[in-house]
């Protein structure tokens, strides 16, 4: 395993707001991740990064227990491994899953309702990031754009009290235009609010993250500042199979 | 013309039957992708609770009144039964289908073969009330009253089914759940008690289906959930794994299939267009008439 600029990794005084512990991941006969240990520090944006299939979706979802995995997996210190997924949200991990999830045949107002049933699109956080969908607030989500429902996805997990946010791919599929504004979101999320994001646009990753951890064949080769990382052409190249070079800026 | 009124008005409350048995049924698979095949057990459990409650209240009392206290007995205990079966039986089996399957399936057979241990084989008359076995001149034709019974009750079932699942929070989870259940349980929101809840409201409408079709049989017997469970199933596919408006409407429509062949047809080939039905609607359009929770 690499580990670019320590200090990055070991600047945060503070408690690791996640850490994972030996993770493994079985499905029927395949090892999808194989012994995978990292914190999250308790600020700022930490990017999961890999080539395809190498576990980084599984990851996310192995955390908040949608993927069989053993293991220790600890959210501010406390073991959350044995805890249903329902518990685990509710105590305090925002997931924003690959592809959306949007219940499309609910309404924007229903979708956002399942989280906070008072206030729904009524809620401040909503009309500050995402002032598309009060307008939308009646559109059946499986109507709406990509773009459109990337929001309705995130809206959904910020109108909850979060200590950290697990967010798969927000920009795939998304025209560049709405990249810059998911963009634009996550950073102004991540100020107040730790996230872990798996994200394939290293433009993005670049603007927005702190750290990285990458990860190969279900498990960490590299992990260090996310500015050392895509400066390194090479490395990046080994690591990803990708060069900020042959993608556009976020 | 009488004929064809009378054809069409029993076989819309044989429809209505079909409906409630159905409902309940729609709604567990649609939620919980549970295939229920003891859901003819909570029929036959609440036409039996029904049949008891009858049997134990004064003489004295109108028929009429022991039935709708019979029906609130079957309404109850169905929903009690639901509610230990999905608890005890089918929680731990979630995502394991062909062993929910064969629990369900044998439960229905245990079921059967208690109620014969204790009741025995032989199908026991039940009271109904005098309305309820005469008939209304309309049109030309003489109209059985139980029909327009059925038909009320099922359109009052469908009315507080879509309001729940349209104006409640509990209907909400369930509209999600339909599609998609692992995300509604990423939100944070408990999905297991949303099934336990829709488990026993499943219940509740086989209970009640239970003691309707014992009025329409004029008789409860042990066997008598599973025939109906068969109609029942037929109905779900037909209208769409968990559309609620599917079922209706094709309760309806097997409702009236089975009436008009058996009269125009022969006697008996009604059970025979229904499985025809079935398979024609699964040739033509495999998904079915509607395929998502409404």
């Amino acid at each position: 395993m690499t580990e670019s600029n320590p200090s990055a990794h070991e600047s945060s005084p503070a408690a690791p707001v996640l850490t994972l512990d030996d993770v493994h991941v079985r499905y029927g006969g395949s090892h999808i991740l194989q012994g995978v240990s990292f914190d999250v520090p308790a600020t700022g944006v930490t990017a999961l990064l890999g080539r395809n299939g190498v576990g980084k979706t599984t990851t996310l979802r192995s955390i908040i227990g949608l993927a069989p995995r053993t293991g220790r997996i600890l959210l501010e210190g406390r073991e959350i491994q044995d805890r249903t997924t329902a518990r685990i949200v509710r105590g305090g991990i925002g997931y924003v899953p690959e592809d959306r999830e949007v219940f499309g045949g609910l309404t924007v107002e229903e979708n956002l309702r399942l989280v906070d049933p008072d206030r729904g699109v009524d809620a401040p956080v909503v009309a500050r990031l995402f002032p598309d969908l009060v307008s939308r607030r009646g559109q059946r989500a499986g109507t709406l754009s990509g773009g459109q429902q990337q929001m309705v996805s995130l809206a959904r997990v910020l109108l909850r009290e979060n200590v950290l946010l697990l967010i798969d791919e927000p920009t795939k599929g998304l025209a560049p235009k709405l990249v810059t504004e998911v963009a634009d979101v996550l950073a102004e999320v991540h100020r107040t609010t730790p996230i872990l994001l798996v994200e394939q646009n290293l433009p993005l990753v670049r603007r927005i993250a702190d750290r990285v951890v990458v990860l190969d064949a279900g498990a960490v080769v590299h992990r260090g500042a996310a500015a050392d990382l895509v400066a390194d052409v090479d490395l990046t190249r080994e690591l990803l199979g990708v060069s900020m070079r042959r993608q556009g800026a976020a | 013309m009488s004929d064809l009124v009378l054809l069409l008005v029993t076989g819309v409350g044989l429809g209505a039957l079909y409906f409630i048995a159905a409902s309940g049924l729609s709604l567990i698979y649609g939620l919980m992708g549970v295939l229920n095949f003891a859901h003819g057990v909570f029929m036959t459990a609440g036409a039996y609770a029904a049949w008891l409650t009858m049997g134990a209240l004064p003489d004295g009392w109108p028929v009429a009144a022991r039935l709708v206290v019979g029906v609130l007995v079957a309404v109850a205990v169905g929903a009690v039964v639901g509610l230990v079966v999905e608890v005890v039986l089918i929680r731990p089996l979630y995502r394991h289908h062909i062993q929910q399957v064969l629990v369900t399936v044998g439960l229905s057979l245990a079921g059967v073969a208690a109620a014969q241990g204790i009741w025995g084989a032989d199908p026991r008359p039940v009271e109904r009330p005098e309305w309820m076995s005469g008939t209304t001149d309309i049109l030309g034709a003489r109209l059985p009253n139980d029909r327009f019974v059925y038909l009320l009750v099922a359109v009052a079932l469908f009315a507080g089914l879509l309001a729940l699942l349209h104006l409640t929070r509990l209907g909400l989870v369930i509209r999600a759940g339909v599609e998609n259940r692992t995300m509604v349980e990423a939100l944070g929101i408990n999905v297991h008690r949303t099934f336990t809840t829709v488990f026993a409201l499943g219940g509740a409408a086989a209970g009640l289906a239970g003691v309707l079709y014992s009025q329409y049989a004029g008789a409860v017997s042990p066997a008598q959930g599973g025939s109906l469970l068969i109609f029942a199933f037929i109905v779900v596919v037909i209208g769409g794994m968990g559309s609620l408006t599917g079922t209706a409407v094709a309760a309806v429509v097997v409702g009236l299939v089975q009436q008009l062949a058996n009269y125009y047809a022969a006697s008996g080939v009604g059970d025979l267009s229904v499985v025809l039905l079935l398979a024609l609607v699964l040739l033509l359009r495999p998904t079915s008439l509607k395929g998502a929770m409404a």
